[in-house]
């Protein structure tokens, strides 16, 4: 008799429920329900014999399946099989590894309205998520790395759900609905023996939310950071009423593995299915690697500097060189007749090698304000209004 | 390691080097192939500066070509002498990317392009978060050696590279304990083979004549309270379970079933059976044949006004959670008032005690007989778990399971981890928990519908 140590297991030896689901093709599916994650490494013989294995995550939060992608491409064995991951996020934005989330989008209202940042390990743009945006990670080995044919899974799989939907990749690897609208994104990460590409579809997002958080938090910067290319967009359901969730997730599900599938569902909450998946969490929702990747970029910006006390109207100009999230140089012009120079020369300093956050900034200039009164004071605070304003 | 012995055996040369310091052979490490066809990229981000040591399959740097992200990642263990890039140039495909200094020889070295070396031995325990490195073992047979304290390193591994694979734990196992392996496997208890394995339920009791060296294992079985016991106890989480209850419980009571947590756990025993069947076997008083029973009839202890007893419910592996509810809501009913019959109070194959003890001393629940094993629940605890990113706070409930076993028939005739039953009944209650909470609908109100 074969014993696996619970977290590899023969998944379909554990209970089979057979049963048929409403779709068009009957199929007969082996369905398991485990977090106990099978296939890590070569199994032995009468391991797992499937070769393309689908996982549906559980979790609705970001960080922890960004992490889950990190922890299959870093422990499954992808040399023989293929992974397809299946999830879906609450709110949150999205931005590419080499981004800039000041010019992508709008720090300041994500807050207000509680939206998460987060930034993934894998390149290009920026994207919202929420619960009616599917994303798809195709995992295979680098060799096995070609996402034509993975954006063709996705694309024949709508067109076999809904006969005579005009979707159609682009050579960017975007899907096009009627040619024209963006139902899909791509991104990818290759490493040293695998590679995932996951893509986004658009079934069901809220188009509103999107258009309200994707832009700058403010202007005036500079950088080579990844840019952003926006484009028309449009939800499967808007032009395909009857498509259902599980019925678009069947669909390709089917289009991936044809034959018996198998299909997991990951709780990636657990560290004792998935060792380290926590560590990668906490390294996810830290500043250091959200804000603090952003490559080197500077800001050149007009403050518009006024007098609560006076009609009195100035206007400052902000030079900042920004490396690592953390402000490297910042030089301030004030008029002379609106702050003495050391003023302002004293808040830059203590600006310098702080995080460009405008909590950071904030605490590093009230101990300054302290020192103050009156109207200086009431113009500086106005001056560290501005320049922490700048900041998201 | 041997991998890098590979290399310095195709590149020394017998030219003495000219300086007082011999210096190593400078590689150059060229920007392999990313795939696509995609001839150039842009460097976003270096791991390393000139001078940094580096081993190999650490991360050197990170390109990026067209929305792929590529992490780099060293082929050479080294100094790093040259970086050929600046953030944010364009890189091309085939062109010196770094300079590696190695060791020993004295040349500069064109490279060709990527041999992969076999994998090097490296820390066994640990794992290895440099990015593109697996270890050479599993996690899940990283775990089996852990919980058997056994060094990686002792096990010779017979897998690609020296990979260590689940067999070659067991063996070594098999090999410290003096166990034997079972030597064929019984019809019920079978290998699965690279195509089958489903545990299907056949309906039929199987006898087999209890071999050599089990018997005179379990010969002690007779004399009543002497069966040498094995015990194993761990701890389950029980969040996701508490949860679903709290969410299902009202349901229930709509249909007039009290639902408490032993109908999960019962549920997920019967799951563990279906791996483990040796557990719902029993053996007859003489100790000749061991019969390995077809219907999971788990037993529930109970303490009613005629005393400790133990009704089961019948054919576990046939019913829902929710059945299963009925049938011991059936049985709480009855046994209150004293009605248990004998059919309800016979016929267990295995059974799950939430009572300090059976007959017991010291809250050691007993083995009764003809079964062969017993599981006993502890008090359901609460405890409160900060993780790591202090935004997420994690209340752990937790129930300690405590296995008793035969200790000798389980040991000889598993030679494996006791901890993998007990680690299979704690991932079949968080099986059962998943798979009613994705499919409740269908275990649930099956009954119902038809």
């Amino acid at each position: 008799m074969s014993v696996y140590v619970s977290s590899v297991v023969n998944a379909d030896v554990w209970f089979t429920l057979n049963y048929t689901r409403n779709c068009s093709q009957l199929r007969t599916r082996t369905v398991v329900s485990c977090t106990a994650w099978i296939c890590g490494g070569t199994a032995p013989s009468g391991g797992c014999r499937h070769k393309l294995i689908i996982l549906r995550s559980r979790s609705t939060d970001v960080y922890q399946n960004l992490a889950l992608e990190d922890w299959i491409d870093a422990n499954v064995d992808l040399q023989r099989r293929g992974v397809l991951l299946l999830w879906r996020n609450r709110p949150a934005v999205v931005i590419g590894r080499h981004q800039n989330p000041w010019t992508e989008c709008d720090l300041r209202a994500m807050r207000r309205v509680g939206i998460p940042l987060a930034r993934r390990r894998s390149g290009g743009g920026t994207v919202f998520h929420d619960l009616g945006n599917l994303n798809l990670t195709f995992f295979t080995s680098k060799k096995a790395y070609d996402r034509k044919r993975n954006l063709k899974v996705i694309t024949e799989a709508l067109r076999r759900v809904r006969p005579g939907l005009d979707v159609q990749a682009t050579d960017r690897y975007d899907i096009l609905l009627n040619g024209h609208y963006k139902i899909s994104g791509t991104a990818s990460r290759l490493s040293r023996k695998s590679s995932y590409h996951h893509c986004t579809l658009l079934h069901s997002a809220d188009r509103s939310a999107l258009s309200a958080v994707l832009r700058p938090s403010c202007p005036g910067i500079h950088s080579n950071a990844t840019p952003s290319v926006p484009s028309p967009v449009a939800n499967l359901l808007d032009h395909a009423p009857t498509l259902q969730w599980e019925e678009l997730l069947d669909g390709l599900e089917q289009q991936y593995s044809t034959g018996t599938l198998l299909l997991l569902l990951a709780s990636p909450g657990s560290d004792s299915t998935f060792p380290g998946l926590s560590r990668t969490v906490a390294e996810l929702r830290s500043w250091d690697w959200t804000f603090g990747k952003t490559p080197k970029f500077s800001v050149q910006t007009l403050l518009d500097l006024t007098d609560g006390r006076s009609p009195a109207r100035s206007s400052a100009r902000l030079h900042m060189e920004v490396k690592n999230g953390l402000m490297e140089s910042c030089e301030l012009d004030v008029p002379e007749d609106w702050l003495p120079r050391p003023l302002s020369a004293e808040l830059m300093n203590s600006l310098v090698g702080e995080r460009f956050c405008p909590h950071r900034a904030a605490a590093a200039a009230a101990a300054l304000l302290r020192t103050e009164s009156g109207e200086r004071q009431s113009r500086l605070h106005n001056l560290c209004d501005a320049v922490v304003s700048v900041m998201g | 390691g041997s991998g890098f012995c590979l290399m310095t055996q195709q590149f020394v040369r017998s030219r003495e080097s000219g300086s007082a310091v011999s210096r190593g052979p400078i590689v150059q490490f060229k920007l392999s192939d990313i795939g696509e066809g995609i001839m150039e990229v842009t460097v976003k981000e270096w791991y390393v500066k000139e001078g940094d040591k580096v081993s190999q399959f650490d991360s050197i740097c990170e390109v990026q070509s067209d929305k792929a992200s590529v992490t780099i990642t060293s082929r050479y263990d080294g100094v790093i002498r040259k970086l050929y890039y600046d953030v944010d140039a364009t890189a091309l495909v085939g062109k010196p990317l770094v300079d590696i200094e190695t060791e020993s020889g004295s040349e500069v070295i064109q490279e060709e392009d990527v041999v992969e070396t076999p994998a090097m031995a490296r820390e066994e325990h640990t794992h290895q978060e440099i990015k593109g490195h697996k270890t050479q073992a599993t996690p899940a047979v990283r775990r089996l050696a852990m919980e058997n304290n056994i060094k990686l390193s002792e096990v010779v591994g017979t897998g690609k590279d020296g990979r260590i694979l689940k067999e070659d734990i067991l063996n070594f196992l098999a090999k410290q304990t003096g166990a034997i392996l079972p030597p064929t496997p019984t019809p019920a208890v079978t290998k699965p083979p690279p195509t089958t394995p489903k545990p299907v339920f056949t309906g039929k009791d199987v006898t087999e004549p209890l071999k050599g060296f089990h018997k005179a294992m379990v010969k002690t079985m007779s004399a009543a309270l002497k069966i040498p016991h094995f015990g194993y106890c761990d701890e389950v989480d029980l969040s996701r379970l508490v949860a679903l209850r709290a969410e299902l419980r009202s349901v229930a009571e709509g249909r007039g079933v009290k639902l408490s947590y032993m109908p999960f756990f019962i549920k997920a025993a019967s799951l563990g059976l279906l791996h483990f069947p040796i557990l719902n076997a029993s053996v007859d008083e003489g100790c000749q044949n061991i019969t390995y029973k077809a219907s999971h009839n788990i037993g529930l202890a109970m303490d009613t006004n005629q005393g400790l007893l133990v009704p089961n419910v019948k054919n576990v592996q046939l019913l829902s959670v929710f059945e299963i509810a009925q049938e011991l809501n059936r049985l709480q009913a009855l046994g209150s008032t004293g009605q248990l019959g004998t059919s309800d109070l016979t016929g267990g194959t295995f059974t799950l005690s939430n009572i300090g003890s059976i007959g017991g001393t010291y809250a050691k629940p007993v083995i009764l007989p003809p079964e062969v094993a017993i599981g006993a629940l502890g008090k359901i605890q609460v405890s409160s778990k900060l993780f790591q990113d202090d935004q997420s706070r994690n209340m752990k409930i937790s129930v300690n399971v405590l296995m008793q076993f035969l200790r000798e028939s389980f040991r000889s005739i598993f030679s494996v981890s006791s901890g993998a039953f007990c680690r299979s009944w704690s991932s079949s209650v968080q099986l059962v928990t998943e798979g009613l909470m994705e499919e409740v609908e269908m275990f649930y109100y099956r009954s119902l519908s038809e």
